[in-house]
């Protein structure tokens, strides 16, 4: 079975892959208040690097991100127990949330809750799980398909 | 108090950086730390004498009632001139015992980590912060003894002396649990106060025993010590001699005012006490080692201590503050003597050092006072505890007291022995023996050429050494220290007084004795040393502390085999099989099976006959890439289902779970063949089936049964109406997953990452080390 990079879907992910993101962006911010939230937001922004991956093996996907996928695990970490601890700092229980809102005149009001960070947390503890078993899984044997020519 | 142990703590913090600029000068700048806290000392020691105990009190965890209370009194200003001053002059002379080693930061910030530990230790007032401190000395003691972690010798004897200090610790710490229940408070001095009695306290002192005898290095508990003196010598003269060890002596002198009229108290201390001070003083008369020689000469005089804060007569109590102190200094001193002649000469075997005496005679008259102190020979310091403690066990007025007399003194006149063999063996000519092995040992002498050590080097032993004089010569000089000590203790005012001249009395007479004994064992010491090899082996603590750990690592080798056999199969049965066992029981026997209606909507019956045709179409395919793929399609027509069922963030994440999920499958299948392995034998498939069907059976059932089992409403009601006052959101899902039940989605995201750096882990391990450095 020899692997064989396709030219459709390298072209139609790299036509989605941004789009992908952006939705997961979209996903988490607009959590609180629709269907969404970090858990969604970083499933559909680890599919967008699963598609990557896909059509175009480990180093397309290490291409696409500079990043290690051991510091999207530990940094999400750190905006989930920090968040928790400013509200311990401030007085208040562990993760108790506060909401804030602003006028920006123009664009409206903008409500968010400090709960955002928490869910930002989320978001980049599942995108860098997902990125962690990629790298571990997706490069362990020579099949890689960017190494066969098209 | 707090301000002071937190000094310890950050001066340690930036030592290590600070080293980088001015190597060794470290040393000199944590000196500073151990200084002020002995001009502290001296202050707050004269404010007890007018006000009696400082006590400082911090909440500590006020939920649990625990409070973190300091007490500075006679007895804690005793043990703390010994930690702060001798730790001083260790720092002092470790800057001339190391040169610029990388280790030399890390050294200095552990050994003031330890003075910080130790001075906690003896200021301590709650049982849990002693507790605290002691288990910070035995880590500090640790990472100090393998400081140089490249030798194995000293990583074996770190891990050792963790091993049964942490033992005796933990032991410790459920006799200070047991004792703080039965009296109903965790403070030392309330607890003194009023003592608990019954069965609970036996068990509880014999516990907290086993912690101070641990710590002591007493018999059979004193195999670490010997070993660790792996480390370098200043951590040995100052750990292992003065300060560390002394912390078991430390709790039974506390412990004794209280406890000793206690049934068990006496008989336990007093045996492994004179045992200890017995087997310790004949095994150092064997050693070649001078620091080993030392190092049993601790365990015999630590015996001694144990013996005389055991008896715990107001004598004896009084005796024993003096010991510790006197020990203190001159075994600190003999200790940096031996390090001095490790460091000039690169031996300490006294089998090789030849008439060192003659080339360093000053140092070698220093050494002659420091050893004579520790044998107990006026005028010195230690002349003065030895006759403090005879006196003391002979008026204690128990039938025991002559033969735990008797025993005193001839451990006494072993430690004559062993001083002198010291200051023979370290200065005068090498010793000529009779045993033919050692001949390869003795053919380099080491003596004349040997480098005089620097003023500085020799400075902190020459003050040691003048302070063992001076208190000998002049006793009033130190006598109030020690009375006041006393005094904290007894709880009464010392009616007596620390003199050189008592006149003529049993205790001279018996020093006397002792003191001759001592030197007629030394004269005819090669007659001892055939006396010795001709006795018969008994099983030393070092092969019972071998056999026990390897006993526990073959134990541990056996389970793990029993439990970790490496079948997949297995594993996955054996949690099934507790999955279905553990609650299945409960449910066949107590579950309410609920009123079952057949569907809300066509769709569902259309999706749910899809999804059933694909579940059963997995569990037949041959093919692993097959399988997943249908297991996902079951997965997405459980989204279906969510989202007639108007749940559109769970079929979200379902779709989404599910996607991903077969991804990850894909990637995995890689490494493995592509269909299925059939199993070869038919029973273990049947049994497979088996155990399938049970499993998928019991999940059904389980879930049938959770819907009928609520008895209280249902709080989503609840959620529904909060979710937008208190959670600032309209998407309840949302806000119950980071707000409501925040604390559960920390913990599932620590779940995450784990199992992902766990899958990266084990990827990792099939692979070879090249391929992982690339």
């Amino acid at each position: 079975m020899t692997p064989r990079r396709s030219v459709i879907l390298d072209l139609c992910v790299q036509a989605e892959f941004h789009t992908l993101l952006l939705l997961s962006l979209y996903l988490l911010f607009a959590g609180h208040n629709q269907p969404g939230g970090g858990f969604a937001g970083g499933l559909v922004a680890s599919c967008a690097f699963g598609l990557r991956f896909v059509a175009g093996g480990s180093s397309a996907l290490s291409r696409s991100i500079s990043v290690p996928a051991i510091t999207f695990l530990g940094v999400g970490m750190l905006f989930a127990i920090l968040t928790g601890c400013v509200s311990l700092l401030t007085g208040h229980e562990f993760l108790e949330s506060a909401i804030f809102s602003a006028d920006l005149m123009v664009l409206g009001t903008v409500k968010a809750s400090s709960v955002l960070f928490f869910d930002i947390g989320v978001y980049l503890v599942v995108l860098g799980m997902s990125l962690l078993l990629l790298e571990q899984l997706g490069g362990a044997d020579g099949t890689d398909p960017d190494e066969v020519q098209p | 108090m707090f301000v002071l142990i937190l000094a310890f703590g950050c001066v340690a913090a930036v030592l290590p950086a600070l080293a980088a600029h001015i190597g060794r000068g470290v040393l000199y700048v944590a000196a500073a730390v151990p200084a002020a806290t002995c001009i502290w000392g001296i202050w707050a020691y004269g404010q007890i004498s007018d006000s009696g105990p400082l006590i400082e009190q911090a909440a500590w965890v006020p939920q649990l009632g625990l409070t973190l209370g300091l007490r500075f009194d006679g007895f804690a200003f005793l043990m703390l001139s010994l930690v702060a001053g001798i730790g001083v002059l260790v720092f002092i002379y470790a800057g001339s015992y190391f040169h610029a080693e990388p280790i030399i930061g890390r050294f200095a910030a552990t050994l003031l980590l330890f003075s910080g530990s130790m001075v906690g230790l003896v200021l301590a007032d709650n049982l849990l912060a002693l507790f605290l401190f002691w288990e910070l000395t035995s880590i500090t003691s640790y990472l100090l003894i393998s400081i140089e972690d490249e030798k194995t010798a000293a990583r074996s004897g770190a891990m050792q002396a963790l091993l049964i200090t942490g033992m005796g610790g933990l032991a410790m710490l459920g006799g200070f649990v047991l004792l703080g229940e039965a009296a109903g408070t965790y403070s030392m001095t309330e607890l003194l106060e009023r003592p608990p009695s019954g069965s609970v306290v036996t068990v509880a002192l014999v516990l907290v025993l086993i912690g101070a005898f641990t710590k002591s290095a007493q018999v059979p508990f004193h195999s670490w010590l010997p070993r660790a003196m792996n480390a370098p010598t200043p951590v040995s003269s100052y750990l292992h001699s003065a300060t560390m060890v002394t912390a078991g002596v430390y709790l039974v002198a506390r412990f004794t005012p209280a406890f000793a009229d206690y049934s068990l108290w006496r008989p336990l201390v007093i045996s492994f006490g004179l045992a200890s001070m017995l087997i310790g003083a004949y095994r150092s008369l064997r050693q070649h080692d001078l620091k080993l020689l030392l190092a049993y000469g601790t365990i015999s005089q630590l015996g001694l201590m144990m013996l005389l804060f055991g008896v715990g007569t107001r004598e004896s109590i009084f005796a024993g503050c003096t010991l510790l102190l006197a020990h203190g200094i001159f075994k600190a001193a003999l200790f940096m003597l031996v390090g001095i002649i490790d460091h000039q000469s690169k031996t300490r075997d006294l089998r090789k050092l030849d008439r060192l005496g003659a080339t360093w005679p000053v140092v070698a008259a220093t050494a002659g006072v420091v050893a004579a102190s520790m044998a107990g020979i006026p005028p010195l310091f230690g002349f003065l505890a030895k006759e403090e403690a005879l006196a003391a066990l002979g008026e204690t007025g128990f039938a025991w007291g002559v033969p735990v007399l008797i025993g005193v003194v001839l451990g006494s006149s072993f430690t004559v022995a062993y001083s002198a063999r010291f200051v023979w063996g370290a200065f005068g000519p090498r010793p000529v023996s009779t045993i033919p092995h050692q001949d390869s040992v003795r053919s380099e002498a080491v003596g004349q050429q040997v480098p005089k050590p620097s003023k500085m080097f020799l400075a902190p032993v020459f003050v040691l050494a003048v302070l063992t004089l001076l208190f000998g010569l002049f006793p009033s000089l130190i006598d109030p220290v020690i009375a006041r000590a006393y005094a904290s203790l007894a709880g009464v005012r010392a009616e007596h007084h620390l003199a050189l001249w008592h006149g003529f009395t049993q205790a001279l007479a018996l020093s006397a004795v002792a003191i001759g004994a001592g030197f007629a064992l030394f004269w005819w010491r090669l007659r001892v040393e055939k006396l010795q090899d001709s006795m018969p082996k008994v099983p030393s603590a070092q092969r019972g502390y071998d056999r026990t750990v390897k006993g526990l690592l073959e134990a541990s080798d056996a389970v793990t085999g029993f439990v970790q056999h490496g079948s997949l199969p297995i594993y996955l049965g054996v949690i099934l099989l507790t999955m279905i066992v553990l609650p299945g029981i409960p449910l066949l026997s107590d579950g309410v099976m609920p009123d079952l209606w057949f569907a809300d909507s066509p769709m569902q019956v259309v999706v749910g006959l899809i999804m059933i045709v694909c579940a059963c179409a997995a569990a037949v395919a041959r093919r692993r890439f097959a399988a997943v793929l249908l297991v996902g399609a079951v997965g997405y027509g459980m989204a279906a289902l969510f989202v007639i069922q108007g749940a559109p963030d769970l079929a979200i994440t379902q779709v989404l779970i599910e996607t991903l999920g077969v991804a990850v499958f894909v990637l995995a299948f890689r490494h493995l063949p592509a269909d299925f392995v059939r199993s070869k034998f038919r029973r273990s498939q049947g049994a497979q089936i088996a155990i399938a069907l049970l499993a998928g059976v019991f999940v059904f059932l389980f879930t049938l049964f959770a819907i009928g089992a609520r008895t209280e409403p249902s709080i989503s009601g609840e959620y529904l109406d909060k979710a937008y006052s208190e959670g600032g959101g309209n998407n309840v899902v949302n806000v119950i997953v980071v707000d409501f039940r925040g604390f559960d989605t920390m913990g599932e995201i620590v779940v995450l990452a784990v199992a992902a750096l766990g899958v990266a882990a084990l990827v990792r391990a099939k692979r070879s080390p090249a391929e992982v450095e690339s």
